[in-house]
Protein backbone atom coordinates (compact mmCIF):
# COMPACT_ATOMS: atom_id res chain seq x y z
CA UNK A 1 0.00 0.00 0.00
CA UNK A 2 1.27 3.42 -0.92
CA UNK A 3 1.08 6.57 1.17
CA UNK A 4 -1.85 7.70 -0.96
CA UNK A 5 -3.76 4.51 -0.22
CA UNK A 6 -3.26 5.05 3.50
CA UNK A 7 -4.48 8.61 3.17
CA UNK A 8 -7.62 7.48 1.31
CA UNK A 9 -8.23 4.73 3.86
CA UNK A 10 -8.01 7.16 6.79
CA UNK A 11 -10.15 9.74 5.01
CA UNK A 12 -12.78 7.09 4.15
CA UNK A 13 -12.91 5.75 7.70
CA UNK A 14 -13.26 9.26 9.14
CA UNK A 15 -16.14 10.05 6.76
CA UNK A 16 -17.89 6.77 7.57
CA UNK A 17 -17.31 7.43 11.28
CA UNK A 18 -18.96 10.84 10.97
CA UNK A 19 -21.85 9.31 9.03
CA UNK A 20 -22.27 6.72 11.80
CA UNK A 21 -22.96 9.53 14.29
CA UNK A 22 -26.19 10.56 12.51
CA UNK A 23 -28.56 8.52 14.75
CA UNK A 24 -27.23 10.42 17.77
CA UNK A 25 -29.15 13.48 16.57
CA UNK A 26 -32.35 11.62 17.39
CA UNK A 27 -34.13 13.28 14.45
CA UNK A 28 -36.38 10.52 13.09
CA UNK A 29 -36.80 12.16 9.68
CA UNK A 30 -33.05 12.63 9.21
CA UNK A 31 -32.42 9.01 10.20
CA UNK A 32 -35.06 7.72 7.78
CA UNK A 33 -33.44 9.78 5.04
CA UNK A 34 -30.05 8.47 6.16
CA UNK A 35 -31.24 4.89 5.78
CA UNK A 36 -32.40 5.69 2.24
CA UNK A 37 -29.11 7.30 1.34
CA UNK A 38 -27.10 4.45 2.85
CA UNK A 39 -29.23 1.89 1.03
CA UNK A 40 -28.98 3.58 -2.36
CA UNK A 41 -25.32 4.35 -1.72
CA UNK A 42 -24.48 0.69 -1.17
CA UNK A 43 -26.61 -0.44 -4.12
CA UNK A 44 -25.26 2.18 -6.53
CA UNK A 45 -21.62 1.67 -5.52
CA UNK A 46 -21.81 -2.09 -5.90
CA UNK A 47 -23.68 -1.64 -9.18
CA UNK A 48 -20.87 0.55 -10.49
CA UNK A 49 -18.26 -2.06 -9.56
CA UNK A 50 -19.55 -4.22 -12.38
CA UNK A 51 -21.29 -1.83 -14.76
CA UNK A 52 -18.70 0.95 -14.49
CA UNK A 53 -15.73 -0.80 -16.11
CA UNK A 54 -17.70 -3.15 -18.40
CA UNK A 55 -20.42 -0.66 -19.56
CA UNK A 56 -22.99 -3.43 -19.22
CA UNK A 57 -26.11 -1.77 -17.81
CA UNK A 58 -27.59 -4.11 -15.24
CA UNK A 59 -31.25 -3.64 -14.34
CA UNK A 60 -31.36 -6.64 -12.04
CA UNK A 61 -30.91 -4.76 -8.75
CA UNK A 62 -34.62 -4.95 -7.90
CA UNK A 63 -34.65 -8.69 -8.52
CA UNK A 64 -31.74 -9.43 -6.16
CA UNK A 65 -33.05 -6.94 -3.61
CA UNK A 66 -36.45 -8.62 -3.65
CA UNK A 67 -34.91 -12.05 -3.27
CA UNK A 68 -33.03 -10.72 -0.24
CA UNK A 69 -36.19 -9.36 1.40
CA UNK A 70 -37.85 -12.72 0.81
CA UNK A 71 -34.97 -14.55 2.44
CA UNK A 72 -35.61 -12.52 5.59
CA UNK A 73 -39.38 -12.81 5.27
CA UNK A 74 -39.38 -16.58 5.00
CA UNK A 75 -36.40 -17.30 7.25
CA UNK A 76 -37.11 -15.02 10.23
CA UNK A 77 -39.18 -17.63 12.07
CA UNK A 78 -36.66 -20.39 11.52
CA UNK A 79 -33.22 -18.82 11.80
CA UNK A 80 -31.74 -16.07 13.98
CA UNK A 81 -31.70 -12.68 12.22
CA UNK A 82 -27.92 -12.38 12.04
CA UNK A 83 -27.73 -15.47 9.80
CA UNK A 84 -30.14 -14.08 7.22
CA UNK A 85 -28.19 -11.30 5.45
CA UNK A 86 -25.20 -13.59 4.77
CA UNK A 87 -27.58 -16.30 3.57
CA UNK A 88 -29.29 -13.75 1.31
CA UNK A 89 -25.86 -12.78 0.00
CA UNK A 90 -25.09 -16.38 -0.93
CA UNK A 91 -28.46 -16.90 -2.63
CA UNK A 92 -28.21 -13.57 -4.46
CA UNK A 93 -24.69 -14.43 -5.58
CA UNK A 94 -25.76 -17.81 -6.93
CA UNK A 95 -28.70 -16.24 -8.76
CA UNK A 96 -26.41 -13.59 -10.25
CA UNK A 97 -24.03 -16.33 -11.33
CA UNK A 98 -26.82 -18.16 -13.15
CA UNK A 99 -28.10 -14.99 -14.82
CA UNK A 100 -24.56 -14.09 -15.78
CA UNK A 101 -23.84 -17.50 -17.25
CA UNK A 102 -27.00 -17.34 -19.38
CA UNK A 103 -26.52 -13.81 -20.72
CA UNK A 104 -22.99 -12.51 -20.32
CA UNK A 105 -21.55 -14.77 -23.00
CA UNK A 106 -23.57 -12.71 -25.48
CA UNK A 107 -23.58 -9.04 -26.39
CA UNK A 108 -24.61 -6.29 -24.00
CA UNK A 109 -28.10 -5.80 -25.39
CA UNK A 110 -29.20 -9.30 -24.43
CA UNK A 111 -27.97 -8.71 -20.91
CA UNK A 112 -29.86 -5.42 -20.55
CA UNK A 113 -33.08 -6.91 -21.86
CA UNK A 114 -32.80 -9.96 -19.68
CA UNK A 115 -32.17 -8.01 -16.50
CA UNK A 116 -34.96 -5.57 -17.41
CA UNK A 117 -37.65 -8.17 -16.92
CA UNK A 118 -35.98 -10.34 -14.30
CA UNK A 119 -37.60 -8.65 -11.27
CA UNK A 120 -41.02 -8.81 -12.87
CA UNK A 121 -40.58 -12.48 -13.73
CA UNK A 122 -39.53 -13.43 -10.20
CA UNK A 123 -42.41 -11.35 -8.83
CA UNK A 124 -44.89 -13.26 -11.01
CA UNK A 125 -43.48 -16.60 -9.89
CA UNK A 126 -43.49 -15.64 -6.19
CA UNK A 127 -47.07 -14.34 -6.46
CA UNK A 128 -48.17 -17.49 -8.23
CA UNK A 129 -46.45 -19.72 -5.70
CA UNK A 130 -47.98 -17.81 -2.81
CA UNK A 131 -51.43 -18.07 -4.33
CA UNK A 132 -50.92 -21.77 -4.98
CA UNK A 133 -49.82 -22.46 -1.42
CA UNK A 134 -52.50 -20.18 -0.03
CA UNK A 135 -50.64 -17.52 1.92
CA UNK A 136 -50.46 -13.89 0.85
CA UNK A 137 -47.72 -11.84 2.50
CA UNK A 138 -45.56 -12.44 5.51
CA UNK A 139 -44.72 -10.40 8.59
CA UNK A 140 -41.17 -9.60 9.62
CA UNK A 141 -41.33 -8.67 13.28
CA UNK A 142 -38.00 -7.85 14.89
CA UNK A 143 -36.88 -5.44 17.56
CA UNK A 144 -34.47 -3.77 15.13
CA UNK A 145 -34.90 -0.01 14.88
CA UNK A 146 -34.04 2.35 12.03
CA UNK A 147 -30.75 3.05 13.82
CA UNK A 148 -29.73 -0.60 13.68
CA UNK A 149 -30.60 -0.83 10.00
CA UNK A 150 -28.63 2.33 9.34
CA UNK A 151 -25.51 1.03 11.11
CA UNK A 152 -25.74 -2.33 9.39
CA UNK A 153 -25.93 -0.60 5.99
CA UNK A 154 -22.91 1.53 6.84
CA UNK A 155 -21.04 -1.66 7.70
CA UNK A 156 -21.93 -3.12 4.31
CA UNK A 157 -20.90 0.16 2.68
CA UNK A 158 -17.46 -0.14 4.29
CA UNK A 159 -17.13 -3.69 2.99
CA UNK A 160 -18.23 -2.65 -0.52
CA UNK A 161 -15.69 0.15 -0.62
CA UNK A 162 -12.92 -2.18 0.55
CA UNK A 163 -13.97 -4.80 -1.99
CA UNK A 164 -14.08 -2.16 -4.73
CA UNK A 165 -10.63 -0.94 -3.79
CA UNK A 166 -9.25 -4.49 -3.80
CA UNK A 167 -10.91 -5.38 -7.11
CA UNK A 168 -9.60 -2.19 -8.72
CA UNK A 169 -6.06 -3.32 -7.92
CA UNK A 170 -6.52 -6.99 -8.77
CA UNK A 171 -5.99 -8.84 -12.03
CA UNK A 172 -9.76 -9.25 -12.28
CA UNK A 173 -10.36 -5.50 -12.13
CA UNK A 174 -7.69 -4.89 -14.73
CA UNK A 175 -9.17 -7.55 -16.99
CA UNK A 176 -12.62 -5.95 -16.74
CA UNK A 177 -11.33 -2.52 -17.67
CA UNK A 178 -9.79 -4.05 -20.79
CA UNK A 179 -13.06 -5.80 -21.58
CA UNK A 180 -14.89 -2.49 -21.20
CA UNK A 181 -12.50 -0.75 -23.57
CA UNK A 182 -12.49 -3.44 -26.23
CA UNK A 183 -13.81 -6.91 -25.73
CA UNK A 184 -12.04 -8.29 -28.77
CA UNK A 185 -8.66 -7.08 -27.58
CA UNK A 186 -9.39 -8.59 -24.20
CA UNK A 187 -10.07 -12.03 -25.61
CA UNK A 188 -7.01 -11.77 -27.86
CA UNK A 189 -4.66 -11.13 -24.95
CA UNK A 190 -5.97 -14.26 -23.32
CA UNK A 191 -8.62 -13.00 -20.89
CA UNK A 192 -11.48 -15.38 -20.38
CA UNK A 193 -14.05 -12.63 -20.85
CA UNK A 194 -17.15 -14.62 -19.90
CA UNK A 195 -15.68 -15.95 -16.65
CA UNK A 196 -14.36 -12.52 -15.61
CA UNK A 197 -17.71 -10.86 -16.26
CA UNK A 198 -19.71 -13.50 -14.42
CA UNK A 199 -17.29 -13.43 -11.49
CA UNK A 200 -17.70 -9.72 -11.02
CA UNK A 201 -21.44 -9.69 -11.68
CA UNK A 202 -21.85 -11.89 -8.59
CA UNK A 203 -20.70 -8.97 -6.38
CA UNK A 204 -23.61 -6.54 -7.02
CA UNK A 205 -26.03 -9.49 -6.98
CA UNK A 206 -24.90 -10.61 -3.53
CA UNK A 207 -24.75 -7.06 -2.16
CA UNK A 208 -28.24 -6.16 -3.39
CA UNK A 209 -29.64 -9.32 -1.78
CA UNK A 210 -27.89 -8.51 1.52
CA UNK A 211 -29.31 -4.97 1.45
CA UNK A 212 -32.77 -6.37 0.73
CA UNK A 213 -32.47 -8.75 3.66
CA UNK A 214 -31.45 -5.87 5.94
CA UNK A 215 -34.20 -3.53 4.77
CA UNK A 216 -36.94 -6.18 5.21
CA UNK A 217 -37.52 -5.45 8.94
CA UNK A 218 -38.28 -1.86 7.94
CA UNK A 219 -41.22 -2.92 5.75
CA UNK A 220 -42.70 -5.17 8.50
CA UNK A 221 -45.25 -6.63 6.06
CA UNK A 222 -43.79 -8.09 2.90
CA UNK A 223 -45.62 -8.92 -0.30
CA UNK A 224 -44.31 -9.37 -3.84
CA UNK A 225 -45.26 -5.89 -5.05
CA UNK A 226 -43.29 -4.16 -2.27
CA UNK A 227 -40.28 -6.45 -2.51
CA UNK A 228 -39.88 -6.35 -6.29
CA UNK A 229 -40.32 -2.71 -7.34
CA UNK A 230 -38.84 -2.38 -10.84
CA UNK A 231 -38.31 1.34 -10.21
CA UNK A 232 -35.49 0.50 -7.77
CA UNK A 233 -33.26 -0.82 -10.55
CA UNK A 234 -33.65 2.38 -12.54
CA UNK A 235 -33.09 4.62 -9.54
CA UNK A 236 -29.82 2.83 -8.82
CA UNK A 237 -28.65 3.16 -12.43
CA UNK A 238 -29.50 6.87 -12.50
CA UNK A 239 -27.80 7.63 -9.21
CA UNK A 240 -24.64 5.77 -10.09
CA UNK A 241 -24.39 7.36 -13.53
CA UNK A 242 -25.26 10.80 -12.25
CA UNK A 243 -22.36 10.58 -9.83
CA UNK A 244 -20.06 8.90 -12.30
CA UNK A 245 -18.94 5.30 -12.46
CA UNK A 246 -15.29 5.98 -13.22
CA UNK A 247 -14.33 6.40 -9.56
CA UNK A 248 -15.15 4.37 -6.49
CA UNK A 249 -16.52 7.46 -4.72
CA UNK A 250 -18.53 8.55 -7.79
CA UNK A 251 -21.89 6.89 -7.15
CA UNK A 252 -22.35 8.33 -3.65
CA UNK A 253 -21.91 11.82 -5.13
CA UNK A 254 -24.97 11.08 -7.25
CA UNK A 255 -26.91 9.25 -4.56
CA UNK A 256 -27.09 12.10 -2.04
CA UNK A 257 -28.54 14.86 -4.28
CA UNK A 258 -30.81 12.44 -6.15
CA UNK A 259 -32.28 10.92 -2.97
CA UNK A 260 -33.00 14.39 -1.60
CA UNK A 261 -34.52 15.53 -4.90
CA UNK A 262 -36.60 12.34 -5.12
CA UNK A 263 -37.83 12.95 -1.58
CA UNK A 264 -38.93 16.50 -2.44
CA UNK A 265 -40.60 15.50 -5.69
CA UNK A 266 -42.44 12.51 -4.26
CA UNK A 267 -43.79 14.60 -1.38
CA UNK A 268 -45.00 17.56 -3.43
CA UNK A 269 -45.66 16.00 -6.87
CA UNK A 270 -46.14 12.26 -6.28
CA UNK A 271 -47.15 11.64 -9.90
CA UNK A 272 -44.10 13.27 -11.45
CA UNK A 273 -41.41 10.88 -10.18
CA UNK A 274 -41.45 8.94 -13.45
CA UNK A 275 -40.99 12.13 -15.42
CA UNK A 276 -38.08 13.08 -13.16
CA UNK A 277 -36.45 9.72 -13.80
CA UNK A 278 -36.84 10.13 -17.55
CA UNK A 279 -35.44 13.64 -17.62
CA UNK A 280 -32.45 12.56 -15.52
CA UNK A 281 -31.64 9.79 -18.00
CA UNK A 282 -31.70 12.31 -20.84
CA UNK A 283 -29.63 14.77 -18.81
CA UNK A 284 -26.95 12.14 -18.27
CA UNK A 285 -26.73 11.13 -21.92
CA UNK A 286 -26.67 14.62 -23.37
CA UNK A 287 -25.04 16.81 -20.75
CA UNK A 288 -23.22 14.69 -18.17
CA UNK A 289 -21.92 11.59 -19.96
CA UNK A 290 -19.41 10.90 -17.19
CA UNK A 291 -21.48 12.15 -14.29
CA UNK A 292 -20.45 14.68 -11.68
CA UNK A 293 -17.05 12.97 -11.40
CA UNK A 294 -16.40 13.54 -15.10
CA UNK A 295 -17.50 17.16 -14.80
CA UNK A 296 -15.28 17.69 -11.77
CA UNK A 297 -12.28 16.17 -13.49
CA UNK A 298 -12.84 18.22 -16.62
CA UNK A 299 -12.90 21.42 -14.58
CA UNK A 300 -9.79 20.38 -12.69
CA UNK A 301 -7.96 19.49 -15.89
CA UNK A 302 -8.87 22.87 -17.36
CA UNK A 303 -7.64 24.65 -14.23
CA UNK A 304 -4.39 22.70 -14.32
CA UNK A 305 -3.73 23.44 -17.98
CA UNK A 306 -4.43 27.12 -17.35
CA UNK A 307 -1.85 27.10 -14.58
CA UNK A 308 0.64 25.45 -16.87
CA UNK A 309 0.34 28.24 -19.43
CA UNK A 310 0.91 31.05 -16.95
CA UNK B 1 -58.15 -25.72 -30.21
CA UNK B 2 -59.56 -22.46 -28.87
CA UNK B 3 -56.28 -21.91 -27.00
CA UNK B 4 -54.34 -22.16 -30.24
CA UNK B 5 -56.69 -19.84 -32.11
CA UNK B 6 -56.64 -17.28 -29.28
CA UNK B 7 -52.85 -17.53 -29.22
CA UNK B 8 -52.68 -17.08 -32.98
CA UNK B 9 -54.89 -14.00 -32.83
CA UNK B 10 -52.74 -12.54 -30.06
CA UNK B 11 -49.55 -13.47 -31.90
CA UNK B 12 -50.75 -11.53 -34.94
CA UNK B 13 -50.85 -8.26 -33.03
CA UNK B 14 -47.56 -9.05 -31.31
CA UNK B 15 -46.03 -9.53 -34.76
CA UNK B 16 -47.11 -6.01 -35.68
CA UNK B 17 -45.43 -4.44 -32.64
CA UNK B 18 -42.28 -6.52 -32.95
CA UNK B 19 -41.96 -5.74 -36.66
CA UNK B 20 -41.90 -2.06 -35.75
CA UNK B 21 -39.14 -2.64 -33.24
CA UNK B 22 -37.22 -4.86 -35.62
CA UNK B 23 -37.16 -2.13 -38.26
CA UNK B 24 -35.84 0.32 -35.69
CA UNK B 25 -33.19 -2.02 -34.34
CA UNK B 26 -32.29 -3.90 -37.48
CA UNK B 27 -32.02 -0.94 -39.82
CA UNK B 28 -31.54 2.21 -37.76
CA UNK B 29 -29.46 0.29 -35.16
CA UNK B 30 -31.39 1.89 -32.31
CA UNK B 31 -32.46 -0.45 -29.53
CA UNK B 32 -35.65 1.47 -28.86
CA UNK B 33 -36.83 0.79 -25.33
CA UNK B 34 -39.51 3.46 -25.65
CA UNK B 35 -41.25 1.25 -28.20
CA UNK B 36 -43.98 0.20 -25.76
CA UNK B 37 -44.77 3.81 -24.96
CA UNK B 38 -45.25 4.55 -28.65
CA UNK B 39 -47.75 1.69 -28.61
CA UNK B 40 -49.60 3.18 -25.65
CA UNK B 41 -49.69 6.57 -27.42
CA UNK B 42 -51.28 4.85 -30.41
CA UNK B 43 -53.77 3.13 -28.15
CA UNK B 44 -54.66 6.34 -26.32
CA UNK B 45 -55.21 8.15 -29.61
CA UNK B 46 -57.60 5.43 -30.72
CA UNK B 47 -59.35 5.63 -27.36
CA UNK B 48 -59.66 9.42 -27.48
CA UNK B 49 -60.94 9.47 -31.06
CA UNK B 50 -63.42 6.65 -30.46
CA UNK B 51 -64.90 7.97 -27.23
CA UNK B 52 -64.60 11.64 -28.21
CA UNK B 53 -65.55 11.70 -31.87
CA UNK B 54 -66.90 8.22 -32.48
CA UNK B 55 -64.25 7.41 -35.08
CA UNK B 56 -63.76 3.68 -35.58
CA UNK B 57 -60.32 2.41 -34.47
CA UNK B 58 -59.83 0.90 -37.92
CA UNK B 59 -60.09 4.36 -39.45
CA UNK B 60 -57.91 5.77 -36.68
CA UNK B 61 -55.04 3.72 -38.10
CA UNK B 62 -54.89 6.11 -41.03
CA UNK B 63 -54.61 9.05 -38.64
CA UNK B 64 -52.19 7.40 -36.20
CA UNK B 65 -49.75 6.19 -38.84
CA UNK B 66 -48.71 9.55 -40.38
CA UNK B 67 -48.66 11.28 -36.98
CA UNK B 68 -46.46 8.57 -35.46
CA UNK B 69 -44.26 8.66 -38.55
CA UNK B 70 -43.60 12.37 -38.15
CA UNK B 71 -43.11 12.09 -34.38
CA UNK B 72 -40.62 9.23 -34.69
CA UNK B 73 -38.78 10.92 -37.51
CA UNK B 74 -38.36 14.00 -35.33
CA UNK B 75 -37.20 11.87 -32.37
CA UNK B 76 -34.60 10.23 -34.56
CA UNK B 77 -33.33 13.44 -36.11
CA UNK B 78 -33.21 15.49 -32.93
CA UNK B 79 -32.30 12.99 -30.24
CA UNK B 80 -30.75 9.91 -31.79
CA UNK B 81 -28.84 11.17 -34.80
CA UNK B 82 -26.28 13.03 -32.60
CA UNK B 83 -25.66 9.76 -30.75
CA UNK B 84 -25.12 7.85 -33.98
CA UNK B 85 -22.64 10.51 -35.05
CA UNK B 86 -20.61 10.54 -31.86
CA UNK B 87 -20.60 6.76 -31.31
CA UNK B 88 -17.24 5.17 -31.95
CA UNK B 89 -18.51 1.62 -32.17
CA UNK B 90 -21.75 -0.26 -32.47
CA UNK B 91 -21.51 -1.36 -28.83
CA UNK B 92 -21.20 2.22 -27.65
CA UNK B 93 -24.19 3.30 -29.73
CA UNK B 94 -26.22 0.49 -28.20
CA UNK B 95 -25.30 1.60 -24.68
CA UNK B 96 -26.19 5.21 -25.33
CA UNK B 97 -29.35 4.48 -27.24
CA UNK B 98 -30.50 2.21 -24.42
CA UNK B 99 -30.03 4.99 -21.88
CA UNK B 100 -31.62 7.62 -24.12
CA UNK B 101 -34.65 5.54 -24.99
CA UNK B 102 -35.12 4.62 -21.34
CA UNK B 103 -35.12 8.32 -20.61
CA UNK B 104 -37.58 8.87 -23.44
CA UNK B 105 -39.76 6.04 -22.20
CA UNK B 106 -39.96 7.37 -18.65
CA UNK B 107 -40.52 10.91 -19.91
CA UNK B 108 -43.40 9.73 -22.07
CA UNK B 109 -44.92 7.70 -19.22
CA UNK B 110 -44.53 10.73 -16.95
CA UNK B 111 -46.22 13.04 -19.45
CA UNK B 112 -49.06 10.59 -20.07
CA UNK B 113 -49.61 10.18 -16.32
CA UNK B 114 -49.73 13.93 -16.07
CA UNK B 115 -52.21 14.38 -18.91
CA UNK B 116 -54.40 11.29 -18.60
CA UNK B 117 -53.84 10.21 -14.99
CA UNK B 118 -53.05 6.69 -13.89
CA UNK B 119 -56.41 5.10 -14.62
CA UNK B 120 -57.10 2.29 -17.08
CA UNK B 121 -58.42 2.98 -20.54
CA UNK B 122 -60.94 0.68 -22.04
CA UNK B 123 -63.65 1.13 -24.58
CA UNK B 124 -66.02 -1.29 -26.13
CA UNK B 125 -65.55 -1.81 -29.83
CA UNK B 126 -67.10 -4.73 -31.71
CA UNK B 127 -67.38 -6.67 -28.46
CA UNK B 128 -69.59 -9.26 -30.10
CA UNK B 129 -68.97 -12.98 -30.22
CA UNK B 130 -67.84 -14.45 -33.49
CA UNK B 131 -68.06 -18.18 -34.12
CA UNK B 132 -64.98 -19.85 -35.56
CA UNK B 133 -64.51 -23.64 -35.65
CA UNK B 134 -67.40 -24.00 -33.22
CA UNK B 135 -65.94 -21.71 -30.54
CA UNK B 136 -66.71 -18.10 -29.67
CA UNK B 137 -64.12 -15.37 -30.11
CA UNK B 138 -64.41 -11.63 -29.70
CA UNK B 139 -65.03 -10.01 -33.08
CA UNK B 140 -62.63 -7.22 -32.10
CA UNK B 141 -59.80 -9.74 -31.80
CA UNK B 142 -60.53 -11.09 -35.27
CA UNK B 143 -60.61 -7.60 -36.76
CA UNK B 144 -57.37 -6.75 -34.95
CA UNK B 145 -55.74 -9.88 -36.32
CA UNK B 146 -56.85 -9.06 -39.86
CA UNK B 147 -55.49 -5.52 -39.54
CA UNK B 148 -52.17 -6.93 -38.33
CA UNK B 149 -52.03 -9.41 -41.21
CA UNK B 150 -52.71 -6.70 -43.77
CA UNK B 151 -50.12 -4.29 -42.34
CA UNK B 152 -47.44 -6.96 -41.89
CA UNK B 153 -48.13 -8.39 -45.33
CA UNK B 154 -47.89 -4.98 -46.98
CA UNK B 155 -44.66 -4.28 -45.15
CA UNK B 156 -43.21 -7.64 -46.13
CA UNK B 157 -44.07 -7.16 -49.81
CA UNK B 158 -42.74 -3.62 -49.79
CA UNK B 159 -39.45 -4.63 -48.17
CA UNK B 160 -38.88 -7.59 -50.46
CA UNK B 161 -40.25 -6.36 -53.77
CA UNK B 162 -39.56 -2.65 -54.07
CA UNK B 163 -36.47 -0.61 -54.69
CA UNK B 164 -36.79 1.37 -51.44
CA UNK B 165 -37.35 -1.87 -49.55
CA UNK B 166 -34.20 -3.34 -51.04
CA UNK B 167 -32.22 -0.27 -49.98
CA UNK B 168 -33.55 -0.67 -46.42
CA UNK B 169 -32.56 -4.33 -46.39
CA UNK B 170 -29.12 -3.37 -47.64
CA UNK B 171 -28.66 -0.97 -44.73
CA UNK B 172 -29.81 -3.68 -42.34
CA UNK B 173 -27.14 -6.05 -43.65
CA UNK B 174 -24.26 -3.60 -43.74
CA UNK B 175 -24.46 0.18 -43.40
CA UNK B 176 -20.86 0.66 -44.58
CA UNK B 177 -21.32 -1.26 -47.82
CA UNK B 178 -24.74 0.30 -48.42
CA UNK B 179 -23.03 3.69 -48.53
CA UNK B 180 -20.64 2.46 -51.21
CA UNK B 181 -23.46 1.65 -53.60
CA UNK B 182 -24.94 5.12 -53.25
CA UNK B 183 -27.55 4.63 -50.53
CA UNK B 184 -28.10 7.64 -48.28
CA UNK B 185 -27.75 5.73 -45.00
CA UNK B 186 -28.63 8.53 -42.52
CA UNK B 187 -31.75 9.45 -44.45
CA UNK B 188 -32.85 5.86 -44.82
CA UNK B 189 -32.17 5.11 -41.16
CA UNK B 190 -34.42 7.98 -40.13
CA UNK B 191 -37.02 6.71 -42.56
CA UNK B 192 -36.84 3.15 -41.18
CA UNK B 193 -36.99 4.37 -37.60
CA UNK B 194 -40.07 6.46 -38.41
CA UNK B 195 -41.81 3.60 -40.22
CA UNK B 196 -41.02 1.30 -37.31
CA UNK B 197 -42.56 3.78 -34.89
CA UNK B 198 -45.62 4.17 -37.10
CA UNK B 199 -46.11 0.41 -37.30
CA UNK B 200 -45.84 0.10 -33.51
CA UNK B 201 -48.31 2.94 -32.95
CA UNK B 202 -50.75 1.24 -35.34
CA UNK B 203 -50.23 -1.93 -33.32
CA UNK B 204 -51.19 0.07 -30.24
CA UNK B 205 -54.38 1.34 -31.85
CA UNK B 206 -55.24 -2.22 -32.87
CA UNK B 207 -54.46 -3.70 -29.45
CA UNK B 208 -56.50 -1.07 -27.63
CA UNK B 209 -59.66 -2.53 -29.16
CA UNK B 210 -59.41 -5.66 -27.01
CA UNK B 211 -56.87 -5.03 -24.23
CA UNK B 212 -57.00 -2.55 -21.37
CA UNK B 213 -54.13 -0.09 -21.40
CA UNK B 214 -52.84 2.41 -18.89
CA UNK B 215 -50.03 4.93 -19.03
CA UNK B 216 -47.42 2.55 -17.63
CA UNK B 217 -48.19 -0.71 -19.45
CA UNK B 218 -45.78 0.14 -22.25
CA UNK B 219 -42.78 -1.60 -20.72
CA UNK B 220 -44.50 -5.01 -20.75
CA UNK B 221 -45.02 -4.70 -24.50
CA UNK B 222 -41.46 -3.50 -24.97
CA UNK B 223 -40.25 -6.64 -23.20
CA UNK B 224 -42.37 -8.91 -25.33
CA UNK B 225 -41.39 -7.18 -28.54
CA UNK B 226 -37.71 -7.45 -27.61
CA UNK B 227 -38.03 -11.14 -26.87
CA UNK B 228 -39.80 -11.68 -30.20
CA UNK B 229 -37.19 -9.74 -32.15
CA UNK B 230 -34.36 -11.71 -30.58
CA UNK B 231 -36.19 -14.99 -31.04
CA UNK B 232 -36.96 -14.27 -34.69
CA UNK B 233 -33.59 -12.80 -35.51
CA UNK B 234 -32.67 -9.13 -35.89
CA UNK B 235 -33.65 -7.70 -39.27
CA UNK B 236 -35.74 -10.72 -40.26
CA UNK B 237 -39.46 -9.94 -40.74
CA UNK B 238 -40.43 -13.53 -41.46
CA UNK B 239 -38.68 -14.76 -38.31
CA UNK B 240 -40.36 -12.01 -36.29
CA UNK B 241 -43.82 -13.09 -37.44
CA UNK B 242 -43.18 -16.74 -36.61
CA UNK B 243 -41.63 -15.88 -33.25
CA UNK B 244 -44.59 -13.61 -32.43
CA UNK B 245 -47.02 -16.44 -33.11
CA UNK B 246 -44.95 -18.85 -30.99
CA UNK B 247 -44.97 -16.33 -28.16
CA UNK B 248 -48.70 -15.63 -28.52
CA UNK B 249 -49.60 -19.32 -28.47
CA UNK B 250 -47.13 -20.14 -25.68
CA UNK B 251 -48.43 -17.33 -23.52
CA UNK B 252 -52.04 -18.29 -24.05
CA UNK B 253 -51.20 -21.91 -23.21
CA UNK B 254 -49.57 -20.95 -19.92
CA UNK B 255 -52.30 -18.41 -19.10
CA UNK B 256 -55.14 -20.85 -19.63
CA UNK B 257 -53.53 -24.07 -18.37
CA UNK B 258 -51.48 -22.83 -15.40
CA UNK B 259 -52.20 -19.25 -14.35
CA UNK B 260 -52.91 -15.96 -16.18
CA UNK B 261 -50.43 -14.19 -13.89
CA UNK B 262 -47.52 -16.07 -15.39
CA UNK B 263 -47.56 -14.70 -18.96
CA UNK B 264 -44.32 -12.77 -18.62
CA UNK B 265 -42.66 -15.70 -16.90
CA UNK B 266 -43.68 -17.84 -19.90
CA UNK B 267 -42.20 -15.33 -22.34
CA UNK B 268 -39.07 -15.33 -20.22
CA UNK B 269 -38.82 -19.08 -20.26
CA UNK B 270 -38.75 -18.99 -24.07
CA UNK B 271 -36.23 -16.16 -23.98
CA UNK B 272 -33.87 -18.19 -21.78
CA UNK B 273 -34.13 -21.19 -24.10
CA UNK B 274 -33.32 -18.99 -27.10
CA UNK B 275 -30.37 -17.39 -25.31
CA UNK B 276 -28.98 -20.75 -24.33
CA UNK B 277 -29.47 -22.63 -27.58
CA UNK B 278 -30.01 -20.25 -30.50
CA UNK B 279 -28.76 -16.76 -29.58
CA UNK B 280 -28.64 -15.82 -33.25
CA UNK B 281 -32.43 -16.26 -33.56
CA UNK B 282 -34.57 -19.07 -34.90
CA UNK B 283 -33.52 -18.57 -38.51
CA UNK B 284 -30.27 -16.72 -38.02
CA UNK B 285 -27.03 -18.21 -39.20
CA UNK B 286 -24.25 -18.83 -36.71
CA UNK B 287 -21.70 -16.02 -36.82
CA UNK B 288 -18.49 -17.29 -38.37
Amino acid sequence: MTARDWKNLVLGSVLLGIAALLPLTGDAYAIALGVNIAMYGVLATSWALFSGPTHYISLATAAFFGVGTYVTASGIDVLPYWALPPLAGIIGGILAGIVGLATLRLSGVYFVIFTLGLAEMIRQIVTWWQNATGHKGSYVLTDLTENHIYWQLLGVAALVYLAGWAIGRSRLGFALRIIGDDEQVASHVGINTAVSKVALFIVPGAVAAIVGAMIAPRYIYIEPSTAFTPMLSFQVVIMAMLGGTGRLWGPIVGVIPFTLLWEVISVSFPNQTTLLLGLCFLLIVYLLPNGFVGLFEKIRARALSKEAYQ
Amino acid sequence: MDIIVTGLLLGGTYALIATGLNLQYGVARIMNLANGEMLVVGGFTAFALYTGAGISPVLTLFIVAPLAYVLNWAIYRVMLRPLVKRAKSRGMLEQESILTTFGLSFTMVGLMLWIFGGSYFKYSFLARPFVLFGDNYGLNRIVAFLCAVIICGALYLWLNHSRAGMAIRAVAVSPESARLVGIDVPKLSAHAFAIGGAVTAMGGAVISTFLTLDASTGVIFTMKALIIVIMGGVGDIRGTIIAAIILGVGETLVASLINPGLTLAAAYGMFILILLFRPQGLFGRKPV
